[in-house]
């Protein structure tokens, strides 16, 4: 016991020692969920509008000033001629065209076949098609003014709403996400480089002539990593409820004892891979290219499984990250107990069971 | 002197086992799996109905949002409570509650009302398929109109269309909006990370010792290191226009020579950061996390994924300093609008700046003295 702690100690100077290193893994997960919390904000807003208006009567300049005024909109070009709207939408700047039929407020009155062209830049789907919402629900808004004392017959009301975030915060979804990534990225990552280290630098060969058994040696490796996930485990939950103010809606022991699971899968994870990698690099980029970027794209993080081609979801069900998420979201966001998460339970329980034995079979205790 | 130089780090690059493998499958790979998963395209919503109206009114507005593309429909239950456990367990993603007497209220009060209830955890694919399924009703309660009432009493209120018109991109597609982006931030990764791990590597192999006490000097010195990843840059985004073509039919529309140009600029500005991370860094282990830190910091702040107009002041200040969101937008421009230089002077000169900076910093950061 002695000699493990002294192996241990031996580990934790490993990290203090690098300055650079430490503070850039305390800090990981702030970067991360700072930059998940205010970059990746999918809001459209301040989105650059052209208005082309051959009419320039009342109803068109109403309009315009309404679209000017809304705020998820700023005027930047009043076109003179058709030929312009191109031009415009091929620079940076303006996402909208809003095109008037010549003659607007007299058809509007008499013959209804005034015209709004919305002209979008479709460059980025999504933005197209909110920018097109927002425009036309403020053009409704206008519509629904002038015909104020008509009422129209057969509406259907539709009263929405939104289950566990009703003010619609992206917070609440990337949360879950982050977590499942920086314990990924810090157990994972970071056993398998300080592994693949020693045998790069020789001292593993002066560790495994040690009377400590080869699977303690592994063991002490593990110890500070596991430390570090749970301080960032505990960053990531008080910035997420303080800053960003996410419930903790079920059970914290739950949730504490699901991330040490997933923790633990991690780790074995890093042990496997430091088995195959023998440099510093091929660690990095083995569990960079096979971990970072199916947790990143894979685990329902940021992308919805659900709308990818089947091979891809059936490839997410073997990613840890997914599973760990999904348990997440339901006590902490949806508040459910235990027995909803029995399955997910089961199924990281199966992979660390599955992964220890195998990277405990494939770990070398002789050098070749 | 540079010529040998350049040969020695080719020779080094290609003896690597693992490096000249990696840049040709890590742009497959990206490129094959990364737009087929980075989509935030919503179908496939999930709808759990309670009908409690059993009406034939209520059946053909359920038989409309079947039909839709965006819909399918789970075990309708019975009550609110069933279809709220089936959300808790993920099988449904929107409750559709239909009142009793929904069809009668139509009749005599000439409107209705239903309740849609929509997991929000993740809030954009909540807001999106509500809006859907909003939409689909108003399209009902319209068909409801011109099936129900007489013609005559249809043209009294003021009305115009709005016509939504898609350019660029005219089918919506998420794949066309991926691609070229992702083409930077495979070079990013290739171009951005080599080179970080260049320097240092030599440094801790001691192999710099050797190189500090030749008469090369500090300029040749970088610019040899500088040269070999312009070249793999190259070979990458070669790689890249051919897999698009190939597997999304995504041809730029708009000059090949204009993205080559620059291309040339961003790798030179990308690849000397790099090596500026390389001068700094001790050892291997903190290079690559240095890399790491910045690369993913640019790549969320650059508009890959989100568009940069909707982050907050300070990201947008912050976004200015990051040289992949102008290789970004040259790349989507270039690709979907066909812009050509003219419209391109701003990128133009910041890429400039970036390169220059940049390289200008790794060669004076660069001590051949310990």
């Amino acid at each position: 016991m002695k000699q493990f702690i002294a192996f241990v100690r031996k580990e934790f100077d490993h990290i203090f020692r690098d300055t650079w290193t430490m503070i850039i893994l305390l800090l990981l997960p702030v970067l991360m969920l700072v930059l998940f919390g205010y970059a990746l904000s999918t809001e459209v807003k301040n989105t650059g509008i052209a208005i082309y208006d051959p009419s320039k009567d009342a109803a068109s300049e109403e309009i315009t000033r309404l679209l000017g005024m809304s705020g998820s909109f700023r005027i930047t070009k009043i076109l003179e001629s058709p030929a312009q709207i191109e031009e415009v939408l091929k620079k940076t700047g303006t996402g909208v065209v809003v095109v008037f039929s010549s003659r607007f407020y007299d058809n509007m009155l008499h013959t209804g076949e005034a015209q709004i062209l919305l002209v979008t830049d479709a460059t980025d789907p999504n933005t197209a098609v909110t920018v097109t919402n927002y425009a036309s629900s403020i053009i409704a808004g206008y519509q629904a003014r002038v015909n104020a004392n008509v009422s129209v017959p057969y509406q259907i009301e539709t009263v929405p709403k939104f289950l566990y975030n009703p003010e619609m915060k992206s917070s609440y979804n990337f949360v879950p996400g982050v977590m499942g990534m920086v314990i990924m990225l810090i157990c994972a990552m970071m056993t398998s480089i300080s592994i693949a280290k020693e045998k790069e630098t020789g001292t593993m060969e002066i560790l495994l002539v040690s009377p400590m058994k080869p699977l303690l040696i592994i063991l002490s490796k593990a110890v500070p990593y596991f430390f570090l996930s749970c301080i960032n485990l505990a960053t990531i939950l008080l910035i997420a409820h303080f800053v960003f103010s996410v419930p903790i809606a079920g059970s914290l022991f739950t949730l504490i004892f699901i991330s040490l699971l997933y923790i633990f899968v991690s780790l074995s994870i890093g042990l496997l891979i430091s088995s195959i990698a023998s440099t510093q690099i091929a660690a990095l980029l083995v569990s960079g290219m096979a971990l970072m970027m199916p947790v990143m794209y894979l685990s329902g993080m940021m992308f919805p499984v659900e709308n990818m081609p089947a091979a891809l979801r059936v490839f997410s069900q073997i990613i840890p990250a997914k599973w760990y998420i999904l348990a997440v979201r339901k006590i902490m966001i949806k508040g459910l107990g235990i027995t909803s998460i029995l399955r997910e339970t089961g199924v990281l329980f199966l992979m660390a069971l599955v992964l220890i034995t195998v990277s405990l079979k494939k770990f070398k205790i002789r050098l070749e | 002197m540079l010529k040998y130089l350049v040969e020695k780090e080719f020779k080094q690059l290609l003896r690597n086992a693992f490096l000249p493998r990696m840049i040709v499958f890590f742009p497959i790979m990206v490129l094959l799996f990364l737009p087929l998963a980075a989509t935030f395209e919503v179908r496939n919503i999930k709808v759990a109905l309670v009908d409690n109206d059993l009406s034939p009114s209520s059946a053909s507005l359920t038989e409309k949002i079947v039909s839709s593309a965006y819909f399918t429909l789970t075990s309708a239950g019975t009550d609110y409570h069933s279809a709220l456990g089936t959300v808790e367990s993920d099988a449904a993603d929107i409750i559709l509650e239909i009142p009793h007497g929904f069809e009668s209220d139509l009749a005599k009060e000439l409107s209705s009302r239903v309740m849609i209830s929509v997991n929000a955890v993740n809030g954009t694919k909540g807001a999106i398929g509500s809006s859907y399924l909003t939409g689909i009703i108003r399209d009902y309660s319209a068909s409801l109109r011109a099936a129900l009432m007489p013609p005559s009493s249809r043209l009294t209120a003021p009305s115009f269309a709005v016509v939504p018109l898609f350019r660029f991109n005219a089918h919506l597609k998420y794949t066309v909006f991926m691609v070229p982006a992702l083409m930077v931030m495979l070079l990013t990764m290739l171009c951005g990370f080599l080179p970080a791990l260049n320097i240092v590597g030599e440094k801790e192999k001691g192999t710099m010792e050797q190189m500090n006490v030749t008469p090369v000097p500090k300029f040749t010195l970088i610019l040899s290191k500088l040269i070999p990843y312009w070249v793999i840059g190259f070979i990458v985004l070669t790689l890249a226009f051919v897999l698009a073509r190939a597997v999304y039919g995504l041809a730029p529309a708009g000059n090949v020579a204009v993205i080559y140009l620059f291309a040339s600029i961003f790798i030179l500005s990308i690849s000397g950061f790099g090596l500026v991370i390389s001068n700094y860094a001790k050892t291997l282990q903190q290079a690559m996390f240095m890399m790491f830190f910045f690369i993913i910091t640019f790549i969320f702040m650059s508009g890959l994924y989100t568009p940069v107009s909707s982050m907050p002041e300070w990201a947008q200040v912050i976004s200015v300093f990051v040289p992949l969101k102008y290789m970004i937008e040259v790349l989507r421009m270039v690709y979907l609008k066909g812009s050509g230089v003219a419209d391109l002077y701003a990128q133009f000169f910041a890429l400039c700046c970036f390169a220059l900076f940049f390289n200008g910093w790794a060669v004076l950061s660069y001590r051949k003295t310990n």
